[in-house]
């Protein structure tokens, strides 16, 4: 039986406290293994796992696929180019042949909202959301709160700030929900145009003032400014953005001593990060990348229902 | 005079009609097709009920002239896979609808007078009778305007760019005054598109929940109160599609008391159904235009139909086939059938709450509508084709997806149980649809 108060991970909202400190417990010991010579342990041997990125991805497709072999997964990938997508083939047809082929469990990156979910009505497999629209990216969350969780020992009481595009972030969406679930304050900052309506019913501080924000923060997560918002009128020039909302070395004043920069990737240097913050000695960017794999290891771990068996 | 013994009586059913303003139990007396009298249950009515040629036995029930349906998707021509005129009628009569005004986004468009003959040739032998809504502008392009003159001519009853805004200012304007010359209402969907911005659901909390795109209210509000400014300033008759808003139906109140000539219709998806059931399994039967709203807009439009600001219920009957809707959702194509449940969610969420009284229902489905698009039905008028809908006030059923007349069964009230029933519905006397 899964570890888990759920067979699938769609989401953070509505996953309890326990869930998530069962996955950053777990990760804690796939971390140490990934220090060790031998980066291998066996507990998914004979269970085979499909990467379905239907967008583009390096970083969270190149970490889930080790997280998997790290475990002895066996694994399969799969993007649109080159596949029958572009034949026409429906997600649905799509799926169900692949899983014919005998899938377990399926990583999931997909441009819209729900569907993992729609997964979930297709198929039999365990489904692991990797990021759906706008939505929920949840082990990107996991991570985050991770890499925070190892350098203080808690989340609880911690103010983390949450900076850039909150209307299409599926990161932001799900740390919110992470956050809160484990008693940490969240601070959401960005321009009004990348506020999403009603956003304030979710419980956090909002900010529109990046100085406003930052004032007696721990963290400040800073969140990639896609060029086509510009384009699209959301805010009026890359410049403006950098001046209003860019994290540079003088705004880290307002930070708690013991301050935390982090950056879920791919940076644009100079636009919503300063490079010399992204490679500051409070930066801890590269570890988020390197504990993105352990949380992997722990959420498939969990999931495949081997953790009381053959661990 | 002695009458004359009739071919078929209804008898025994309480007969509703708004338009005689007639409400009690009685019989209706047919003949060659035609309603010949309707008259209350007497000693002399009674006796010539007994020597009609066939009875129907309505007892228990409620019998209306045959409901109209002002907004319909028929699909044909282009759209086959998803529904036919055959297989939008036949769900017409099996919902009690005996006349519906199809729209004019089918493929081709019907902006030219050979769309709409082809129309009314496959709706000749259908189970309901077909009126055409005609384009406002070339292809729904909003850029220049249809032959509208011959489109009338041809019988279309109204205009409308239906599932798209004019969203020229200019070129509304000259249709409402254009459509003057024929006094036909200029129908509306009434979303501002740039402001919907791709917007698949209502804009609000759950759309911030979910991460999907939203569109605003405002969309409506705004595309509203332009076009009653227009319509003010022309004269024309305006007739508001669909209103989803609490401020879109405030702006038609406020436009009615200032004397604009505007008129209105609300779906039972917008007085029953709100954003946040998307949220629970992405159901891509609740993918509609325009959007399902919050409970306050809910709230609103029952509000509007209680005190008269929404004048007519229609379905917006939007078929589309399983494979186009089994997809994630904001792939799927907006729309959602209703002929075949309107009448029973009308009993089941508007009559059972207290909100309308059956007259007060059947009126904005019939009588309202006859006289806004002027068809000579929706009445038990002696002489009027006898299009008469026989309903089972008080009988439960649940929906069910194989259950469907229609071609096409994307319904979000699959699975739902609903009281009140159509169970028999007539055609210039003809039995077109019996439970």
């Amino acid at each position: 039986m899964s570890g888990l108060s759920s067979r699938h991970l769609l989401g953070l909202e509505n996953v309890p406290a326990e869930d998530i400190t069962r996955i950053l417990d777990t990760a804690i010991s796939f971390r140490e293994v990934l220090e060790r010579e031998v980066k291998k342990l066996p507990p998914l041997r004979g269970i085979t796992v499909l990467n379905l990125f239907y967008e583009p991805s390096t970083r969270t497709r190149i970490s889930f696929e080790l997280a998997e072999k790290r475990l002895s997964a066996d694994t399969v990938n799969f993007s649109p180019s080159g596949s029958s997508v572009k034949k026409g083939e429906s997600l649905r047809d799509t799926v169900q042949n692949i899983e014919a082929m005998k899938i377990d469990m399926v990583v999931v990156r997909h441009q819209s909202t729900g569907a993992p979910y729609y997964l979930t009505q297709c198929m039999d497999a365990t489904i692991i959301n990797a990021g759906d629209g706008a939505h929920e990216h949840p082990t990107q969350a996991l991570l985050d709160m991770f890499t925070i969780r190892q350098k203080y020992g808690k989340l609880k009481g911690l103010r983390v700030v949450l900076v850039g595009d909150v209307k299409h972030s599926r990161v932001i969406r799900s740390n919110i929900w992470g956050l809160k679930a484990m008693g940490a304050e969240v601070v959401l900052c960005g321009p009004s145009t990348l506020m999403p309506s009603e956003i304030e019913r979710f419980g956090c501080e909002i900010a529109t003032d990046i100085d406003t924000a930052l004032d007696g923060a721990d963290v400040v997560n800073v969140m990639r400014i896609q060029l086509e918002r510009q384009q699209a009128g959301l805010f009026p020039s890359q410049r403006e953005y950098t001046n209003l909302f860019g994290i540079t070395k003088e705004r880290l004043k307002r930070l708690n001593r013991n301050y935390t920069i982090m950056h879920p990737g791919p940076m644009n240097r100079g636009v919503e990060i300063a490079t010399d913050v992204a490679d500051g000695k409070h930066s801890v960017i590269l570890d988020q990348v390197t504990n993105g794999q352990a949380v992997r290891m722990a959420v498939l771990y969990l999931l495949s229902g081997r953790d009381e068996t053959e661990a | 005079m002695a009458k004359h013994s009739a071919d078929l009586v209804i008898s025994g059913g309480r007969i509703i009609d708004p338009a005689l303003g007639f409400g009690k139990e009685g019989h209706v007396f047919i003949t060659n097709g035609c309603i010949d009298a309707v008259e209350g249950d007497t000693a002399a009515a009674k006796k010539r009920a007994v020597r009609a040629a066939e009875t129907i036995d309505a007892a228990g029930q409620i019998v209306v002239p045959g409901l109209i349906d002002c907004h319909v998707h028929l699909r044909e021509p282009g759209r086959e896979d998803a529904e036919t005129i055959e297989s939008g009628c036949h769900a017409a009569a099996a919902g009690g609808f005996t006349t519906v005004c199809c729209m004019p986004n089918t493929t081709p468009r019907i902006d030219n007078q050979e769309t709409v003959k082809f129309v009314q040739d496959r709706a000749k032998t259908a189970r309901a009778r077909v009126y055409v809504v005609g384009a406002i502008t070339k292809n729904l392009d909003g850029k220049e305007l249809a032959e509208i003159g011959d489109l009338v001519k041809m019988g279309a009853v109204a205009i409308t760019d239906d599932g798209h805004y004019v969203q020229n200012p200019e070129i509304m304007r000259r249709a409402l005054e254009y459509s003057k010359m024929f006094d036909i209402p200029v129908m509306d969907h009434a979303e501002d598109q740039y402001l919907v911005a791709g917007g698949v659901m209502n804009e609000g909390y759950e759309s911030t929940r979910l991460g999907i795109s939203g569109a605003t209210s405002a969309a409506e509000e705004i595309a509203i109160e332009r076009d009653v400014a227009l319509c003010r300033m022309t004269g024309a008759r305006l007739h508001i599609q669909h209103v989803s808003t609490a401020r879109g139906v405030e702006a038609i109140r406020r436009a009615k008391e200032d004397g604009v000539r505007v008129t209105c219709e609300a779906c039972p998806h917008h007085f029953i159904l709100t954003d946040s059931l998307i949220g629970e399994t992405f159901n891509t039967a609740l993918r509609v235009n325009p959007p399902l709203r919050t409970q306050a807009d809910v709230d609103a439009i029952i509000e509007g139909l209680v005190d008269g600001t929404i004048d007519v219920i229609a379905s917006d009957h939007a078929p589309h086939s399983a494979e186009s809707k089994d997809v994630v959702f904001d792939d799927a194509p907006p729309g959602m059938i209703g002929l075949e449940l309107t009448l029973s969610l009308v009993k089941t969420y508007l009559i059972d709450k207290g909100y309308l009284t059956w007259a007060e229902a059947i009126r904005k489905m019939t009588t309202v509508p006859a006289m806004i698009f002027k068809l000579p039905h929706g009445t038990l008028e002696p002489g009027s084709e006898a299009d008469i809908t026989i309903i089972d006030p008080e009988r439960k059923w649940t929906v069910k997806a194989d259950g469907f007349h229609s071609k096409s069964s994307n319904s979000p009230f699959i699975g739902k149980r609903l009281v009140g029933r159509v169970t028999r519905t007539l055609l210039s006397g003809r039995e077109v649809f019996a439970l």
